[in-house]
């Protein structure tokens, strides 16, 4: 009965300390080791239900990203947590400007990748990367190359040094989140292989490997054969140095998005 | 003032009257949609049949009416000219049913509430000229049917403590019944009446039960102070044994255990409740000490039929669990379960309906793999039972999570969850429409769709099934063998469920899709 009297009176107490509107933003303070510790607490008992463990993703957006949607800067991303996002899922929060300031921080780890310095050359590397790696036939930088393979023009914010050596080297093993291979069949028994680009009950929307953009409705199609983890970019295992393989890593890593 | 001219053009053609013994009839005039689920046996079944398995592909828009935000839930009711739906946040609007016009709307501003699946609300309920509707802030507010002016409003619980409404109330002889939402909060969870006219609380039942009450033995200290058990799916009814049928969600915190040892009543259960004085007739735990967040918040459906040869009131259940559950709803007697999708968190039930659990699927530091989600095999969308194909239609969630316990630290307002989820890699989640035998549980059909759907079903004399998916399309199957009839992408996600009525001898058939309500009829 005690315990009882003690908790409504804590919860009377607390209850009367809440804010009824959106706690409001105080000066950016400097992010300590023991506030990314503390974002990182809070961050596990209230954000990573939905956002995942490291910020994969789940219910909520992936966080583990240099830039977020609607968290361009730091600020924003204070109102986003405070406010929530109006017509989505995202609630806004009873923290004070201290968690919220604690959260920013942590959250804007989980998007960095350790830096490494390169060891190669980036500018010969985009040379490579252009020339003799015909990458940009089907990779964009900078909104220019072909759309069948993943955007690179901010890779180098993304991933880190032995991830981009591992995809050069075997793509397969690097197949990001999202990217999809599927052969189709028409009905007419032609054969189609393409990135999914959309799919419905009813239909799909493939970019073929000739680049070109193809929709079919699912009664046009004899067979639709996903094929998770295939990769139509071939390994460059000895078709580079290791010179040049290093200088092309540096390139990559030098991709940091638009200014 | 042309807007004003119609209000008042429109205001004084109604004279809408919803008493309790037209809801009664509910099936026997089909024209109308009076309650939630289309009759208070939640059936989500129409004897209407002008739109066939043989004409379903001359549907066409026939109006579409337009919100401003893009997550729409509600469930409109319609009947005397009048379509009643309710707008995120907190809005109620009467819609014309010939045109798609508003006639009124009720805008009710809403506070800073913590929430844990968006500002959504699944629709009004009507009794004699009242409407009624749960809030997000957790008032019960009753409108007037013809303006939308409010008759009163009474707060439910404090929203501060992250009480919340979601649900449309089931409003049933001279009361409006109303859950409440708020478990990945640590509320302690109820289903409440109130006196339709006035107000007033008419009874409380506590779904974590206090000290000196039955069940206070299955929560370990003071565990159940803040044990969840939320009520936020509207329940159904059987006027004849007067009693009312409510699901009910996970204990608190959501996947941490070893601070609520015991099996955590009532949690996870279907419980059935004396619908004058609130008193617990009986109850069915599917899950004992859920540590998944596999909450029992969906529909009960109520049929009366011959199982193994004798005649019986049945309640069917298809559960987010993965199972799909046949109980006597006079007893709650365990009849019969059956697996509808994948799942892993239980090794299997014993012949009372109890799970083996499985110890690997226990939310863990190292992560554990669960099938299914949080977010369940079903949800709180709606199935449908045909008695003309004898076919319980639903909607199934094909997806895993993996699970890591984290800290769960109990603070009012805030999160009280216990484990961080991360997807299973290279997993593709999907979902299928699927049909089973209602009284065996046996898949006769599936209808796959590309993602886990969040869109309930209507199935009609027609022959016909209606249903949605995230991609946007509105869809129509045989009723019998799920070949897909006709298809309409309406460029929104669709979180709803379906309806029919007739409206100057046309049959429509009508959803939420995105930020818009679209009606449909033969062309």
């Amino acid at each position: 009965m005690r315990v009882f009297a003690t908790c409504i009176i804590m919860l009377a107490a607390s209850c009367a300390a809440w804010p009824q509107a959106p706690t409001e933003p105080t000066p950016q303070p400097r992010a300590t080791p023991a506030d990314l510790v503390a974002g990182g607490r809070i961050y596990g008992t209230q954000c990573a239900s939905c956002h995942g463990t490291r910020g994969e993703g789940g219910r909520g957006p992936a966080l583990a990203r240099p830039r977020l949607l609607h968290a361009p800067d730091d600020m924003a991303m204070f109102h986003v947590i405070a406010r929530g996002i109006p017509d989505s899922e995202m609630p806004g929060h009873w923290f004070t400007a201290r968690e919220i300031w604690q959260v920013v921080a942590f959250v804007r780890t989980l998007g960095r990748v350790a830096s490494e310095k390169p060891a190669g050359d980036p500018q010969r590397g985009g040379q490579l990367y252009s020339a003799k790696g015909g990458c940009p036939r089907c990779h964009t930088v900078a909104g220019r190359g072909g759309a069948v393979g993943p955007d690179l023009t901010d890779i180098g914010a993304r991933r880190s040094l032995a991830y981009l050596r591992e995809a050069l080297l075997q793509p397969e093993a690097a197949v990001p989140d999202g990217f999809l291979q599927v052969e189709l069949v028409t009905r007419d028994g032609r054969r189609i292989t393409g990135v999914r680009l959309n799919e419905d009950a009813f239909s799909i929307q493939i970019r073929d490997f000739s680049d070109k953009f193809r929709s079919f409705w699912t009664e046009e199609l004899s067979a639709l054969n996903k094929q998770p983890g295939k990769s139509p970019m071939p390994s460059y295992t000895g078709a580079f140095t290791a010179a040049e393989l290093e200088d092309l890593v540096a390139y990559l890593d030098s991709l940091r998005g638009l200014p | 003032m042309r807007a004003s001219l119609l209000f008042v053009a429109a205001a004084a053609s109604l004279s809408a009257q919803v008493p309790y013994e037209r809801i009664l009839r509910a099936s026997s005039q089909p024209e109308n949609w009076l309650t939630y689920s289309g009759n208070y046996q939640a059936h989500r079944y129409s004897t209407l049949d002008q739109i066939t398995r043989s004409n379903v592909q001359r549907l066409r828009t026939a109006w579409m009416y337009q919100m401003s935000h893009h997550k729409v839930e509600t469930s409109p009711l319609v009947f005397d000219g009048i379509m009643y739906i309710t707008e995120p946040p907190n809005d109620v609007t009467a819609l014309d049913l010939r045109t798609g016009r508003p006639v009124w709307s009720y805008r009710r501003p809403v506070p800073a509430v913590p929430l844990c699946c968006g500002e959504v609300n699944r629709g009004v309920a009507a009794l004699d000229d009242q409407l009624f509707l749960g809030t997000l802030d957790a008032h019960l507010v009753a409108l007037d049917m013809k303006t939308g002016r409010v008759r009163w409003d009474v707060a439910v619980a404090d929203y501060k403590t992250a009480h919340s409404i979601t649900l449309a109330p089931l409003a049933i002889k001279d009361k409006v019944v109303v859950g409440i939402a708020g478990a990945e909060y640590g509320i302690r969870g109820f289903l409440d009446a109130y006196d339709a006219k006035t107000g007033k609380r008419a009874w409380r039942f506590w779904t974590v039960p206090g000290p000196g009450e039955p069940g206070i033995e299955t929560w370990s200290g003071e565990s159940w102070r803040t044990g969840g058990a939320p009520t936020w799916v509207t329940g159904s009814y059987d006027p004849e044994a007067h009693l009312l049928y409510w699901g009910t969600g996970n204990p608190g915190p959501d996947f941490r255990g070893d601070t609520r040892a015991g099996d955590n009543l009532f949690s996870d259960c279907l419980i059935a409740v004396d619908a004058d004085t609130g008193k617990l007739r009986w109850y069915f735990q599917f899950v004992p000490h859920d540590v998944n967040d596999i909450d029992a918040t969906e529909i009960p459906v109520l049929v009366d039929a011959a199982f193994r040869g004798r005649p019986r009131k049945l309640v069917l259940f298809g559960n987010r669990n993965g199972f799909y559950y046949i109980l006597d709803r006079l007893t709650g007697e365990f009849l019969l379960a059956r697996q509808f999708a994948t799942q892993t968190w239980a090794k299997g039930l014993d012949e009372r309906g109890r799970p083996i659990r499985n110890p690997a699927s226990v939310p863990s530091p190292e992560g554990a793999v669960v099938y299914p989600d949080d977010d369940g095999a079903a949800n709180w969308y709606s199935p449908s039972y045909s008695p003309q194909t004898g076919l319980f239609y639903q909607n199934a969630r094909e997806k895993g999570g993996i699970y890591f316990l984290t800290d769960a630290p109990f603070e009012p307002g805030k999160r009280f969850m216990g484990a961080s989820r991360r997807p299973i890699p290279g997993e593709e989640p999907w979902g299928a429409l699927r049909a089973l035998d209602a009284f065996t549980g046996e898949k006769k059909w599936e209808f796959r769709l590309a993602s886990p759907p969040w869109s309930g079903i209507l199935s009609t004399a027609g022959g016909v099934v209606f249903s949605g998916d995230l991609e946007g399309n509105f869809f129509a199957l045989d009723a019998a063998s799920g070949q897909p009839l006709w298809r309409f992408q309406t460029g929104g996600a669709i979180y709803a469920n379906p309806i029919t009525y007739m409206s100057e001898g046309r049959q429509y058939v009508a959803i939420a899709a995105g930020g818009a309500i679209l009606a449909f009829a033969l062309d």
